[in-house]
């Protein structure tokens, strides 16, 4: 009997606190994680593609949730009709081109010279540091300082040309930067000149992770180092081409400010990419504006997709 | 011991070497010619902007400059124009500080506390949260700029017309908010590296969620911390995009300014004061980066590592 008293009135000195109040501190210095994760990420990107559904121009229809009035939203939406306007313009599709093209290029470009140079400077070599700091220099600058630079180096009027012109090489034409068609393999060289040194770092850590005996095996086998590399290193290395390539691509998306600073998107609008063209939209066309940045968010999707499954499928195993 | 590790690096031992290995010299051509490639913009950045124009018309960009002078830089920091005003960059330079040391400072915070609330103290719903913002780190800016231009026009203080939209405070929000991600992912890696059992002895003698992280983690993670802040303050140094949008024409950042005196100057450009400009913006994120060597790439790789 005193047993049972005892038991119960412990039980009312220890009853659980309401769950809400489980880790109070911590939910609480989580607000400002949710308020990002909710309202920007979620509610923002849904918002966006609830208004590439309309022709709005400058302002989205008012929309009040409450009491909820979406007769304004209803009268301005077009479905896809604002996407098929959207394909039918030049300067979209130009940027839609360019993205491809440029990056086809930058990744092409960055993979192949940010593996070799890994590989260089995992043969222990000396002044590794200083070698690996002078590749990875360009990732601290600006897109804008790497624009500039790059088109000053390019420039047919001042740059590379005249100088080789200067030496007697008047053969020698270079004028990517002024012409249409290569506009946009010019800002592709400078892409690459600003983001080879990320891949070069995540190549090198990734080959550093190698086992010294998988290296001794081979050499045990008599198995020539190239070979090594193509098909024991690399294969192994997958993780760490996958990630990177999932970084890169996502940045190439995104890529802007290189092109505002090397060429304003010219000459005309051929060198224009998705983001320049949802900027430039912004205040004239707001529903083609939205309906390009919903598209970028489909190339992103396309990219990333495939490795949000290979990962999470990777942990359930 | 010393037997062992002999034996282990046996075959691979030094081994007498010509003094001329045609591979060695071959691997060391490659590097310097790649290292060519980077290294040519930052030399002709510079001497460029030690030229004076009428030898920038004539000469070689690649030359050396005969009369080396400082004008440009002078010019390019205090009197170049940006089509409306002649202030030269300097403006753009305390803009550029005073966004960036609030936004690094709130960022980190707020991103430690995320990181430390992730590892640590697991709520409800937590590993939801931290899935997206992992997405969102991949989203393109440009899908939330609007509804984040519009969002922010609409926080205003109640009963004024002071809104955040286009102040300097609003840009330090939003570098917050696409900071947490990378920041987020960066502190609850770490702290879940941390020895477990150090978090449940402070548990057991009654410590709460903010002492432990002020007494036991923070202690402990001061790397990590230095770590954020190099990549915070290049990330924000750089960034053009958001400047452009959310700051307003006052306190337009130096990468605004510098897009402006280069790309706004009517009549003949001048390339040395443009160059010097640049080099003048690339200043902080560079001297950041060579004073701080593996740290930052302890950063960019931070990115990498799976959640």
């Amino acid at each position: 009997m005193t047993d049972m008293s005892v038991k119960s009135s412990d039980y009312a000195v220890t009853r659980p606190r309401p769950k809400i109040f489980r880790n109070l501190s911590s939910k609480f210095a989580a607000i400002p994680m949710m308020f990002v994760a909710l309202v920007v990420f979620v509610g923002c990107t849904l918002w966006s593609l609830m208004f590439s559904f309309t022709n709005a121009v400058s302002l989205p229809p008012a929309v009040h949730l409450f009491p909820p009035d979406f007769s304004a939203y209803v009268s301005h939406f077009i479905g896809f009709r604002g996407y098929e306007q959207l394909f039918a313009q030049d300067k979209w599709s130009v940027s839609v081109h360019n993205i491809f093209a440029y990056g086809i290029c930058a990744l092409t470009g960055e993979f192949l010279l940010g593996f070799l140079l890994a590989v260089f400077i995992d043969q222990k070599i000396r002044f590794e540091d200083g070698f690996r700091t002078i590749f990875l220099y360009p990732f601290a600058l600006s897109g804008i300082v790497t624009g500039l630079v790059w088109e000053w180096m390019l420039n047919p009027a001042f740059g590379l040309e005249k100088s080789m012109h200067d030496l007697g090489l008047t053969w020698f034409s270079f004028d990517w930067v002024a012409n249409r068609d290569m506009v946009i393999y010019a800002v592709a060289i400078a892409g690459v000149w600003q983001g080879t040194g990320l891949v070069m770092a995540l190549m090198l850590a990734g080959l550093r992770g190698i086992d010294d005996d998988i290296w001794k095996a081979s050499r045990v086998d008599g198995i020539p180092k190239w070979r090594t590399y193509l098909f024991i290193v690399i294969p192994m290395m997958r993780p760490v081409f996958i990630t990177s390539l999932v970084l890169v691509a996502a940045n190439i998306v995104r890529t802007f400010d290189i092109v505002v600073a090397m060429t304003g998107g010219g000459p005309g609008y051929q060198s224009y990419l998705p983001a320049n063209y949802v900027y430039e939209k912004l205040s004239t066309a707001l529903g083609q504006s939205l309906a390009a940045s919903a598209t970028m968010m489909v190339f992103v999707i396309i990219i990333v997709a495939p490795w949000a499954f290979y990962e999470f499928g990777r942990k359930r195993t | 011991m010393s037997m062992s590790a002999t034996l282990a690096s046996g075959p691979s031992g030094p081994k007498p070497k010509r003094a001329f290995d045609p591979v060695r010299i071959g691997i060391y051509a490659v590097l310097v010619v790649a290292s060519m490639y980077f290294l040519v913009p930052l030399y002709v950045m510079v001497v460029t902007s030690l030229k004076d124009v009428a030898e920038i018309r004539l000469g070689n960009v690649f030359s050396l400059p005969a009369h080396p002078t400082f004008d440009p830089w002078i010019k390019a920091w205090s009197t170049a124009c940006t089509g409306l005003y002649c202030e030269g960059l300097s403006p753009g330079f305390w803009k550029s500080v005073y966004i960036t040391i609030p936004s690094v400072v709130i960022s980190v915070i707020v991103g430690s506390l995320n990181g430390y609330s992730l590892a640590n103290w697991r709520f409800k719903g937590s590993e939801t949260l931290f899935t997206i913002l992992l997405i969102g780190n991949f989203l393109p800016y440009q899908v939330l700029i609007y509804p984040l231009a519009r969002l922010t026009s609409n926080m205003c203080l109640p009963g004024t017309d002071l809104c955040l939209y286009s102040t300097i405070y609003c840009v330090i929000f939003i570098h917050t908010v696409f900071g947490m991600p990378l920041l987020t992912l960066l502190f609850r890696n770490y702290f879940a590296s941390l020895p477990n059992e150090l978090f449940k002895a402070a548990r057991i003698d009654g410590a709460g969620f903010w002492r432990i992280f002020f007494q036991i983690m923070l202690p402990m993670s001061l790397p990590i911390f230095v770590v954020a802040i190099i990549l915070q303050v290049t990330g924000i140094w750089n960034d053009f995009l958001f400047g452009v949008i959310f700051a307003g024409q006052p306190n337009y950042p130096m990468t605004v300014q510098l897009n402006n005196i280069v790309n706004s100057i009517q009549g003949v450009r001048e390339y040395n004061v443009d160059m010097a400009a640049t080099i003048l913006t690339a200043a902080v994120p560079l001297i950041v980066y060579f004073v701080s060597g593996r740290l930052f790439v302890r950063g960019i790789a931070a990115g990498a590592v799976k959640g």
